[in-house]
């Protein structure tokens, strides 16, 4: 009697280790990546319900969940490329795993830069485009791209450079064309295409002249067509300096180029040296005496 | 005990006494403070006595019993004596108060005297002298002063045609992306520099130059580094430069460290900084008749002629002095306290130290204005 009760507490003790030691536990799998804006899937293990969080960039996402079965999240769950952390919660046990959401690989934006948006003509390299590249989601895509880049004159001469991104940036450097005027500048990657409008303005004014001629007791000064030195005439405003030294006596005077020429009006002294000048752009010199 | 209570009565007595000689007989005579308040000068017994009323009412801005404390008022009417003092056009005269004055007879007999009256106003942009020689004549017991007026002159009613150009500038708005272009600030360059010790302390002073088609707001700061690159002081030019510069316009500028011994310096690091800004072409400016007076009273003085139809209310005159290399060895500036008038021309005088003036071989002189009726 006795040893049959005892066979039988032994076989219970067993029964029970066997159906302890077989119970299923709650266990969580994560891809190592994903796409940003593709469906996502998690696997899981066990039995009975339990909580799914998952947080990372911009985003934290709670739901309840049958362990076992697998978790999908839709296109539009997690779209902000970056690290994800998640945690499977079921009766007091937690676990983790996290996975890299990447940006997808299609080209849906770029942000394009062109410095400056305003340059004098014949600068070597003086002009830089820089473009960032995004896709939909506006993550920016790290892998390389091929981004080409055109800077387009009004008279149909073309300058283009071609650039990988590195990092999600793709650089160039251009030069400035040596007739004045807009410039369109061009960025493409993966289809996409972004435009600036560059302003080439005329460099230092060049071979500056100038002639007088008496008026009453003024004399009128007046420069010919200022222009830089690959022809192209100095926008108006451009300050031109006038200075008429007779004896220990000096006039000068700053006047805004209108019209392509600066003029003014001096008294007509019996003996000056007029000069003229721009800037640090000294132009010619005229010994004036009252005879003239 | 005695002693002290004795020392007390007598220090007592005294300051009653003092009070009452400065009460009757106050200072009449030398330098003269304005105190707008002061009621103390009201009679004309003397001479100078005469001068005092008439520049005491002056400075409470009383223009109507100074004009009629007046031996000559029957020669111009009360306005023309009030716009004499304060201008015609809104000029820094308008806005200016007497801050002081100095009088010195010249001579003097028993019925009629003559007596300079150097008048210090002080303004917004700091202080400008005014010198005027009174005749003083004796009429019975009191002394009138007759005040030589200066009529401003007055431009012919006419239409002056002024095609100016003007910039305008329109920024990126606050919904573009933020890779979308902006417009370019103007690109300005330092093309002088040059440090010297004076007066225990440093001056730093060059040229700025707009190099690009558009016009700029420019300010010049300056920091004096010592050996290690520690900063010793940092300061800007705040009004001795031309802040609007047209394209390919140049401005000198200065920047003054008292407190900062030259010898303390190894490098200066300068930063030219420019906005884009709306400007103005006009008005243009015409320096002439400039001339270098030497010591002792060393100075730069001319005309300016205002070439446009538009008056300007207030006009800077910045003067850069070159030695005989063509370096930099001042920069000194002015503010005319008159308002320019079109075709009308307005003197100046910038001052200059002895030892400065000895070495100058030429000198640049740009002006830059205010006209009430167009910010620029």
């Amino acid at each position: 009697m006795r040893a049959g009760l005892t066979s039988l507490l032994t076989l219970m003790a067993i029964f029970i280790s066997v159906r302890c030691a077989t119970a299923e536990q709650p266990a969580l799998q994560a891809p190592r990546t994903a796409v940003a804006g593709s469906k996502v899937v998690l696997g899981t293990s066990g039995s009975g319900k339990a909580s799914l969080y998952i947080v990372g960039q911009g985003a934290a996402i709670r739901r309840e969940i049958q362990l076992g079965e697998q978790v999908s999240l839709s296109s539009g769950d997690l779209y902000n490329a970056g690290r994800y952390l998640v945690f499977l919660v079921a009766d007091g046990i937690t676990r983790s795993a996290q996975f890299d959401l990447l940006p997808s690989q299609k080209t849906a934006a770029i942000s394009f830069l062109a410095k400056p948006s305003r340059l004098p003509v014949n600068v070597d390299d003086g002009l830089s485009g820089v473009v960032y590249v995004f896709d939909a989601f506006g993550n920016l895509i790290v892998a390389p791209q091929q981004a080409s880049f055109e800077l387009s004159e009004t008279n149909g001469a073309k300058q283009t450079r071609r650039a990988i991104t590195s990092n999600g940036v793709a650089w160039v450097r251009m030069n400035s064309a040596p007739k004045a005027g807009p410039a369109a500048l061009l960025a493409s990657v993966g289809g996409v295409t972004e435009k600036r409008i560059v302003q080439q303005v005329a460099g230092d004014p060049c071979r500056l002249k100038m002639t007088a001629r008496r008026e009453g007791r003024n004399v009128i000064l007046e420069t010919d067509p200022v222009r830089d030195c690959a022809g192209n005439p100095v926008p108006d405003g451009t300050i031109v300096t006038f200075t008429e030294a007779s004896g220990s006596r000096e006039a000068t005077v700053d006047v805004p180029v209108k019209r392509g020429v600066a003029r003014t009006t001096l008294p007509n002294p019996p003996n000056a040296v007029i000069s003229v000048a721009a800037g640090i752009v000294m132009g010619n010199e005229i010994r004036w005496s009252d005879a003239q | 005990m005695k002693k002290g209570r004795l020392l007390a009565l007598l220090l007592g007595l005294a300051t009653i006494a003092l009070i009452a000689i400065g009460t009757l007989w106050p200072n009449q005579s030398g330098s003269g403070v304005v105190d707008a308040n002061a009621q103390l000068l009201t009679s004309a017994s003397s001479p100078e006595n005469a001068v005092n009323v008439i520049l005491q009412r002056i400075a409470r801005h009383d223009w109507e019993s100074a004009y009629e404390s007046l031996g000559n008022k029957s020669q111009f009417t009360e306005t023309d004596f009030t716009r004499d003092l304060t201008g015609d056009y809104g000029s820094l005269r308008t806005y200016a108060m007497l801050d002081g004055y100095d009088i010195r007879p010249l001579h003097a007999s028993s019925d009629e005297a003559e007596i300079r009256a150097n008048l210090k106003w002080a303004s917004v942009v700091g202080t400008f002298r005014d010198s005027r020689d009174l005749r003083v004549t004796r009429n019975g017991n009191r002394w009138q002063v007759s005040w030589p007026v200066v009529k401003e002159p007055k431009v012919p009613p006419q239409v002056i045609a002024v095609n100016y150009l003007r910039w305008d500038v329109i920024y990126r708005g606050p919904d573009d992306d933020w890779g979308t272009q902006d417009v370019e600030p103007p690109h300005v360059r330092i093309v002088a520099m040059r440090p010297i010790s004076r007066d225990g302390g440093v001056i730093v002073m060059g040229e700025i130059l707009n190099e690009d088609v558009v016009p700029a707001f420019v300010t010049v700061k300056a920091a004096l580094l010592d050996k290690g690159g520690a900063v010793l002081a940092s300061e800007d030019s705040f009004d001795k430069i031309s802040h609007i510069l047209l394209p390919k316009q140049v401005s000198p500028f200065r920047i003054d460290f008292p407190n900062v011994s030259f010898s303390q310096v190894d490098s200066v690091r300068m930063q030219p900084d420019s906005g884009l800004v709306a400007a103005s072409a006009d008005p243009v400016i015409a320096v002439e008749d400039q001339k270098l007076a030497p010591v002792p009273d060393a100075s730069l003085s001319g005309n300016l002629v205002n070439q446009s139809g538009q008056v300007v209310n207030v006009v800077h005159v910045i003067g850069t002095f070159y030695d005989n290399k063509g370096q930099i060895i001042w920069v000194a500036d002015e503010y005319p306290n008159r308002a320019l008038l079109p075709e009308t021309p307005e003197r100046f005088l910038i001052s200059l130290p002895a030892d400065v003036s000895n070495r100058v071989t030429s000198y640049h002189v740009v002006t830059s204005t205010y006209s009430a009726s167009r910010f620029q």
